[in-house]
């Protein structure tokens, strides 16, 4: 049995009364969106928030939109409450970003999803086989750097947290280029997601004690007489409910002979940030996404630079194995689920 | 800190029903601790497993990850709901008579997560089936026969709710008895 400590919960009925919470009990308080992450966090005495703040009737942070900014750009708009389940199904979704609804039906397992919402994920903290544990097991070792303790059982000596982003929909929206709106009783302000996250496993994002993830606004694709595409594949132990032992997202263009223009390539569940692979574009311009060979080119570049720690499950030197394996069914991935559908 | 109680205004199985706890007790805890309802199992206690698998306005939800106060103003159903007055869940019937069990424990779980799946999904296809019942573990059964139960209720009157007077006497775990 896993007891939650002792809080208090509020559920605030409007966005404006969830940030005058934010601004009053800062650092006190905790947020809570589906729960699918903090409530077991809460349980193992990851943190110990004053109050807990539900924000499961804010349906203003709730749906899904398309917005046109002018006559040429288009954005999808996603409220941060929306539920995975309602991202991985929904049409826009699936027409406009393809790779966002696979990396969101990647997350858990359905109940998950069900509850679980995307700005839930977006801030689902980093993990680690030495912090998400219960408290008895983690003081018996001393606790760690991540909560409670001053040593790491990760890297000998470490002095910095390296547990690992594990957020299946965080990769793929680092690949589209998507920006977060975030709301605070000081204003709102917009990010992009590349700079959201910092090489920190204590916490890894750019978000302050009264702010509030409000929305995720991931660009639609342009007409360009070419093509948009976007794929998302997982490592995990198994098809249901675990958390990611690699997660690999691409996002690419091809021009109107079906040729590679543009190509993003991004890898997570190795740092505290999902990691932007540099020299893709480079390597994959002029070739063509079901070419095994431009793949595997593509996955030796993108393991060359990504080092598996022990912090995630998993033999870390098979995880660096697989890292080509992954980024070929990424590709592979965006192709079958073909082209995105411009606004 | 103090640990004070709050009057909670849940609806449960139907019915409205006031109880007193402390904001941090989960959903899962005033079933089991406070309504007496043992049929939605304590598990692994942290989302993993699916053995407190209740609905919540006709979707599965994880009770032992939900806050019972974040269940105000929504209609909560558990295994013991599924039995009404006019007898048992189909699905609690052909779990029983395709014996998708061993230890029993997953199944309150796995019989209301299908419920939430049939719901939506009358004629879910084996493949849906498997996908809609990923959040639930089972230790013993292997699954198949878990499968083939939901496969049965889907058949049999394309899973029609109610399914009227048993044809056997049904197991404890099955209605939410065993605790």
């Amino acid at each position: 049995m896993l007891r939650l400590q002792p809080f208090d919960f509020v559920k605030p009925q409007s966005v404006d009364e969830a940030l005058g919470l934010l601004a009053k009990h800062g650092r006190n308080a905790k947020l809570i969106a589906g729960g699918t992450d903090v409530m077991p966090n809460l349980k193992h005495g990851l943190y110990q928030p004053e109050i807990v703040i539900g924000l499961a009737d804010l349906a203003e942070l709730r749906g899904v939109a398309i917005e046109r900014d002018n006559q040429e750009d288009g954005t999808l708009a996603i409220g941060a409450m929306t539920t995975l389940e309602e991202i991985e199904s929904h049409p826009l979704v699936i027409a406009h970003a393809p790779g966002l609804a696979q990396a969101a039906h990647a997350v858990a397992g359905p109940t998950q999803r069900t509850m679980g919402t995307l700005g839930g994920n977006v801030c689902l903290d980093t993990r680690c086989v030495w912090i998400n544990q219960t408290h008895f097991w983690r003081k018996s070792l001393g606790f760690c750097l991540k909560k409670d303790g001053t040593a790491c059982h990760v890297v000998e000596g470490g002095k910095s947290c390296v547990a690992a982003a594990s957020n299946d929909t965080a990769t793929m929206l680092c690949a589209l280029d998507a920006t977060l709106v975030i709301r605070s009783a000081r204003g709102a302000r917009t990010v992009a997601i590349r700079d959201f996250y910092k090489p920190d496993g204590i916490f890894n994002q750019r978000l302050e004690p009264d702010e509030l993830l409000a929305q995720v606004r991931v660009p639609a694709p342009r007409f360009t007489g070419g093509a948009t595409w976007s794929g998302y594949a997982k490592l995990r132990a198994r098809a249901s409910i675990d958390f990611p032992k690699l997660s690999v997202a691409a996002a690419f263009t091809t021009d109107a002979a079906g040729a590679i223009d543009d190509a993003t390539l991004v890898v997570s569940a190795i740092a505290a940030t999902p990691r932007l692979i540099s020299g893709i574009a480079e390597l994959a311009r002029g070739g063509r996404a079901d070419d095994l060979a431009l793949l595997a080119r593509l996955g030796e570049r993108a393991q060359k630079v990504t080092v598996p720690l022990t912090n995630i499950d998993g033999d870390a030197a098979w995880r660096r194995q697989m890292v080509p394996v992954f980024v070929k069914r990424a590709f592979l991935a965006a192709k079958a689920a073909g082209a995105a559908t411009a606004v | 800190m103090t640990v004070e109680s709050k009057l909670l205004r849940l609806h449960v199985n139907g019915a409205p029903i006031d109880v007193a706890a402390p904001a941090h007790w989960t959903l899962l805890e005033v079933l089991r601790y406070r309504l007496l309802l043992t049929g939605s199992k304590q598990g692994c206690d942290k989302g993993d497993c699916g053995a407190c698998t209740v609905l919540m306005d006709g979707r599965a939800r994880l009770s032992c990850i939900t806050l019972a106060a974040d269940a105000v103003g929504h209609r909560v159903t558990t295994i013991e709901g599924l039995v009404t007055s006019a007898g048992l869940d189909k699905l609690q019937q052909t779990f029983d008579e395709a014996g998708a069990l061993q230890c029993g424990f997953c199944q309150p779980g796995m019989i209301v997560a299908a419920r939430a799946c049939l719901d939506r999904k009358p004629e879910a296809t084996r493949a849906e089936i498997k996908e809609a019942l990923a959040s639930n573990l089972c230790r013993c059964t292997g699954y198949t026969k878990i499968f083939e139960a939901v496969e049965q209720a889907v058949r049999a009157g394309k899973a029609a709710h109610i399914g009227g007077p048993a044809a056997m006497a049904p197991t404890a775990s099955a209605t939410g008895v065993a605790r």
